[in-house]
């Protein structure tokens, strides 16, 4: 994918897209969906309102998670993680930004199973780009893109949503 | 060891950022304001089936004290198993130091375990101070209440409290009363009350129990209850602390109940919405009537509960990295 096609409503309707197709394929009854601060929760908000769930939208904050507190110590915090619904036993689509090392969803896998033992996770994220490093990998994704490691891709929201690259 | 220590260069590195928190004295408002914002996201943590993060997974922390105490030792200790951090309770009132040993060389001997983080609780002023002056970089100390000083955790767990029910500070008379001459819950709150910028901070108790000159604190000084109740939207109820007292500071506990103590009747006077605070343990009878203290304006309990929140808030801060000055890159 090259930078032109970074229009972050054709993502959306593609991750919609492959959502949909995931959920019949598994069959899954009844999905929850969680958004990842703060990204993730803003395209959450918008797939979950477009796929038309029951039950109200849930937030993970994952700093209190994350494996990089031992050398860099605590993020400031800005929000609390609410699952307004039981965890146990459901069906949970879990959406992020952006798929790059995997760590970010390893800790929030860890968070949610602190809540309760989910009957499955499907993991949707808006692009999956090149740099991962443990064995997780998105079941979802709008569009996929190939960077050099010195480059970050980050989405500025929530309104209006766009993908931005840099280089650190 | 004294309680002027300048303690404020000592409690931030050269980042800014919290190393030791030993008093309120001297902090930044933002720092106060980020304390009370991780307690926030922490309190999501008792509603997981897992009430644990494992955030200070690996880490030791030891609560070192040399004063006994139920309330703090407990949420201390809770708040550092929440963060998933070994905990090792150390009671020093029948330990080394009771064979002689001294502070230095029983801090020294629990710094070899390699452990991360001491909470000290002295009946000396400056003791925490005194300690972190002297551990090794890589460990943190937590003020647990020294002395007549100061007990910082204390009193942002009240400010956090506040915050919840109130919602801010500004517009708000607060009302602290009793025993302030012996209280560093009172000394801490003030301080941390005024950096919060409320609207007026009120003392209210008997000449013998005000220290001298404590309006230079930035308080309004009553020795009416009465009076001084007028209004306020918060009253923070202190304990007689008779162990601290050598001499004869009130005539008994009956006549201090009849002119200091908060009453049903008493409490009419302040705002209808007014919220009474107690840091515990309460001596029914004596600074409150059991009425007030379990009534429906009493959030004595809830403040109970914040303690873990806002403790877990201020160890995780503090706790040094492994790796210091390293920026970090999100890790998506």
């Amino acid at each position: 994918m090259s930078e032109a096609s970074l229009d972050v409503g054709t993502l959306i309707d593609r991750l919609e897209t492959a959502l949909r197709e995931e959920i019949a394929r598994r069959e899954l009854l009844d999905p929850v969906m969680i958004g990842i601060h703060t990204g993730g929760a803003w395209i959450a908000e918008r797939l979950h309102a477009r796929l038309g769930l029951k039950e109200p939208l849930g937030l993970l904050n994952i700093s209190f998670y994350r494996d990089d507190f031992s050398e860099i110590g605590m993020h400031p915090q800005v929000s609390r993680s609410v699952l307004p619904f039981r965890v146990e036993g459901r069906n949970i689509l879990l959406i992020d930004d952006v798929f790059y090392t995997g760590r970010t969803v390893r800790a929030a896998l860890n968070e949610i199973f602190d809540y309760g033992r989910p009957a499955q996770v499907v993991l949707g994220v808006l692009i999956e780009r090149n740099g991962r490093q443990i064995p997780i990998r998105p079941d979802c994704i709008g569009g996929t893109l190939v960077l050099k490691a010195e480059q970050r891709i980050k989405l500025t929201g929530p309104e209006p949503l766009a993908l931005s690259i840099h280089s650190v | 060891m004294s309680a002027a220590l300048p303690a404020r260069d000592l409690q931030l590195d050269t980042t800014g950022r919290l190393k030791h928190f030993l008093t309120i004295e001297g902090l930044r408002r933002e720092l106060l304001e980020r304390i009370m914002d991780t307690a926030e996201s922490f309190s999501s943590v008792t509603e997981q089936t897992v009430k644990k993060v494992p955030l200070l997974r690996g880490k030791t922390v030891v609560n070192l004290f040399f004063e006994t105490s139920t309330r703090t030792r407990t949420t201390f200790e809770l708040a550092a198993k929440r963060l998933s951090a070994d905990v090792l309770n150390v009671n020093i009132a029948t330990s080394a130091t009771s064979k002689g040993e001294s502070l230095l060389d029983t801090i020294r001997n629990i710094e070899a375990m390699h452990v991360d983080m001491f909470v000290v609780r002295h009946a000396e002023s400056g003791a925490a101070h005194f300690i972190a002056r002297h551990v090794a970089p890589h460990v943190s100390v937590i003020n647990a209440g020294d002395g007549r000083h100061a007990h910082p955790t204390q009193a942002m767990l009240d400010m956090f409290t506040i915050r919840k029910l109130k919602g801010g500070f500004e517009n708000l008379t607060v009302a602290i009363v009793g025993d302030i001459l012996h209280s560093r819950v009172a000394r801490s709150e003030i301080h941390a009350l005024n950096i919060l910028g409320a609207k007026e901070v009120r003392v209210i108790g008997p000449r013998t129990l005000l220290p001298a000159a404590v309006e230079s604190l930035g308080v309004v000084t009553c020795h009416d209850l009465d009076e001084g109740l007028e209004a306020v939207d918060v009253v923070i109820m202190l304990r007689l602390q008779k162990e601290r007292m050598s001499g004869a500071f009130i005539p008994s506990e009956h006549e201090y109940f009849a002119r200091f103590g908060l009453t049903g009747k008493r409490l009419s006077r302040a705002r209808p919405d007014a919220i009474v605070m107690h840091p515990g343990p309460v001596n029914r009878g004596v600074e409150i009537d059991s009425e007030v203290a379990d009534g429906h304006r009493s959030v004595i309990l809830q403040q109970v509960t914040h303690g873990i929140a806002i403790r877990m808030a201020i160890m995780s801060m503090a706790m040094r990295p492994d790796r210091e000055g390293q920026s970090g890159d999100r890790l998506a």
